[in-house]
């Protein structure tokens, strides 16, 4: 199958649904300027005009309302944000409106809406480009929260986000945008609310969310090597949660580990931790571990932001310790610098 | 009264100022039973009675076309029964009932019903109109030719979001109605308090929105002014604004009065009441040729009409627990 990246997946899954179905168009900042949301929106309104695919004042608040008035007319909005920061001046029409719209109409009304939202990381992102809020958004009863890993997901699950007749917040990680895997030509919906198992294993399973996936890949990978075979698994959607593959794996291998893209307090980590005490606590031989962001705002400078992040390491050291091993020596083991390729500035 | 647009015959008018009235007095006789029921404890929703607007809503809602759409706020009973002239849903959604257009899940602060083509009311200031304006954005988008009303009170003026959606519907040119029913108080607070612009439609002008405004209590004046905007508003391709006063009866939530508590006074009432929306019209149908027993049996027919709707709330049941989690989700 042919290779594509996480950004030409976003865009490919915009152009065939925006050609199927006349209802579904695209607006928000800088959706048609000359950097194309990350070059997600490329071609979009070459092709299908500035009706369908238009920039907005910046008023995010009213263009969310807008799209709830859209989606309840019949129409398809995707709603894009260059990080989901600027989220936060929805919050009233995304808590207060588009998530309650359809149960206080008794179920009369459908709210087929997508808000897309990208997660900034590095190069001095700091404290206001940098945050994911999905466990706020999954936090409220309405709203589907679905968190995209790999290209053939990010075009498979926004075609079933759009095609979904529910409000959809879309979360991705800029980072992401540069990974590239086999996606299929066609438009192929990956069905929401099911999992993913990224990496069969039988030691210990790492539930992971975003970009931790990565992480997550690569200590499988280093553990590997070592005779620790590591499941990996992602959730994907998150709002409302299937948990039947974390369930299930756990119960196979009896230790858990959390790797959210997200601080830990109050967050989507602590309720797999949860639901897997719930569900499977006859089966666990350790606690669960939860991996988040450092409780703290995002630094910007460089060596404070490394100690806010979680990376492969401490997903390696976590398991080293649940399984009491010894530590791995790392030190000919190349991790992850996107420095390299995310030279910023956003 | 199918095509509201053209010349009144004076024929027309007399059949349109029983119209009128009919939504005003069925908007009054609904408000004061609740009022009659309300300490029953049984309608347990916290309502703002739509008493002393009737003129405004029944006017501008007598302007809609049939496809036309109505977005509210929390004092949304006047829009229901002027929209929908149904009161079965009504009084069943008050006592919480099955029956209810929410199924008991809205209460009297998000009452809404798509099917007549009133989309939706919210109880946060301001908060519906952005989704009035996407509603006009789509009905543009499948070029339709319906408009969309949407109203608010002064208190909306403040919120950013307003202005927000004002900007984007003027820009956008889009098919959209704003009805600013000002009533100079938010809950308590007075509007030399909060405002420091003094004309609104001042300053909506500027943003390209064709603006009318009134302080009258006739709903023909107000019908007429409405109909006036969306010629206009068809013709040059632009929103309307339509600021109209009025005076609120009764306290901001709740079935009583309350002058006793100092915040505006009961003569300021009085001189509203004088030009009482229902005393104008009733007057004015006398005027128009009809006779006492003519109304009285139009007004007969409206209170049977809403003692039976409250018959049938009471008797309706309370909904399954399995509507809990229903319609959370598509």
């Amino acid at each position: 199958m042919r290779r594509i990246t996480f950004q030409e997946a976003l865009n490919e899954a915009l152009m065939q649904e925006m050609e199927r179905d006349s209802s579904v168009f695209v607006y928000g900042l800088d959706v048609t300027d000359h950097k194309r949301i990350f070059g997600s929106t490329k071609g979009l309104v070459e092709r299908f005009g500035s009706e369908r695919c238009f920039i907005t004042p910046l008023s995010e608040d009213a263009m969310t309302g807008m799209g709830l008035g859209a989606a309840v007319n019949g129409l398809r909005p995707v709603h894009i944000h260059q990080r989901v920061d600027f989220l936060v001046l929805a919050m009233n029409q995304l808590l207060n409106m588009v998530s309650n719209y359809r149960y206080l109409s008794g179920g009369k009304v459908k709210v087929p809406m997508v808000i897309r939202a990208v997660v900034g990381r590095g190069w001095g992102q700091s404290a206001q480009h940098s945050k994911s809020l999905h466990s706020i958004f999954a936090h409220i009863p309405g709203l589907k929260v679905v968190l995209p890993t790999t290209p053939r997901d990010a075009k498979g699950l926004l075609i079933s986000s759009i095609r979904d007749d529910n409000p959809v917040i879309f979360i991705e990680h800029r980072w992401l945008y540069f990974t590239s895997g086999e996606v299929p030509r066609e438009p192929k919906p990956t069905p929401l609310e099911q999992g993913n198992i990224l990496n069969t294993g039988e030691d210990i399973t790492v539930v992971a969310t975003s970009w931790m996936n990565v992480e997550a890949l690569k200590a499988a990978e280093v553990l590997e090597k070592h005779g620790v075979s590591v499941e990996v698994v992602d959730p994907r959607t998150i709002a409302p949660l299937n948990d039947d593959l974390i369930i299930r794996s756990v119960k196979k291998t009896g230790h858990c580990i959390v790797a959210d893209n997200d601080w830990v307090h109050c967050g989507f980590s602590g309720e797999i931790a949860a639901r897997v005490a719930e569900k499977c606590f006859n089966e666990l031989k350790s606690p669960v571990k939860r991996i988040g962001f450092a409780h703290a705002p995002c630094p910007t400078t460089r060596p404070l932001e490394n100690k806010f992040y979680p990376n492969a390491i401490d997903i390696i050291r976590a398991v080293e310790e649940k399984l009491k091993l010894e530590p791995i020596d790392l030190s000919n083991e190349e991790f992850y610098s996107w420095e390299n390729r995310f030279r910023g500035p956003f | 009264m199918k095509n509201s647009f053209f010349g009144v015959t004076k024929m027309d008018r007399t059949r349109l100022n029983i119209e009128l009235y009919k939504k005003e007095y069925l908007i009054r006789k609904s408000e004061e039973t609740i009022r009659k029921y309300y300490m029953d404890d049984e309608m347990k929703t916290p309502v703002h009675l739509s008493v002393g607007e009737e003129a405004i809503v029944s006017g501008v809602i007598q302007a809609m076309g049939k496809r036309d759409q109505v977005f509210g706020t929390y004092r949304n009973h006047g829009i229901y029964l002027a929209k929908t002239g149904e009161t079965d849903k009504f009084f069943a959604e008050l006592y919480g009932k099955k029956d209810g257009m929410g199924k008991g899940k809205a209460g009297s602060m998000h009452m809404f019903l798509p099917e007549e083509n009133f989309m939706g009311s919210s109880a946060i200031v301001a908060t519906v109109i952005p989704v009035a304006v996407g509603a006009a954005f789509a009905n543009k988008y499948k070029k339709n030719k319906n408009l969309v009303f949407v109203f608010f009170g002064d208190g909306a003026l403040e919120e950013g979001v307003f202005w927000e959606s004002l900007n984007f519907a003027c820009l956008k040119k889009l098919p959209i109605v704003f009805i600013c029913e000002d009533n100079g108080l938010a809950i308590h607070a007075h509007i030399k308090d909060r405002q420091a612009f003094k004309s609104i439609t001042d300053i909506v002008s500027k943003f390209g929105c064709n603006v009318f405004k009134s302080e009258s209590t006739d709903a023909e004046v107000i019908y007429n002014l409405t109909v006036e905007a969306v010629k206009k508003q068809r013709r040059v391709n632009k929103p309307s604004f339509l600021h109209l006063k009025y005076y609120r009866y009764l306290e901001h939530v709740g079935v009583n009065q309350d002058f006793q508590y100092g915040y505006r006074s009961e003569e300021e009432f009085k001189k509203w009441f004088k030009v009482d929306p229902l005393k104008i019209q009733r007057r004015k149908l006398l005027k128009l040729g009809l006779i006492e027993k003519e109304i009285k049996e139009l007004e007969k027919a409206i209170d049977e009409q809403v003692e039976k709707s409250v018959e049938f709330a009471k008797k309706s049941p309370f909904p399954g627990e399995e509507e809990l989690l229903s319609d959370v989700y598509a």
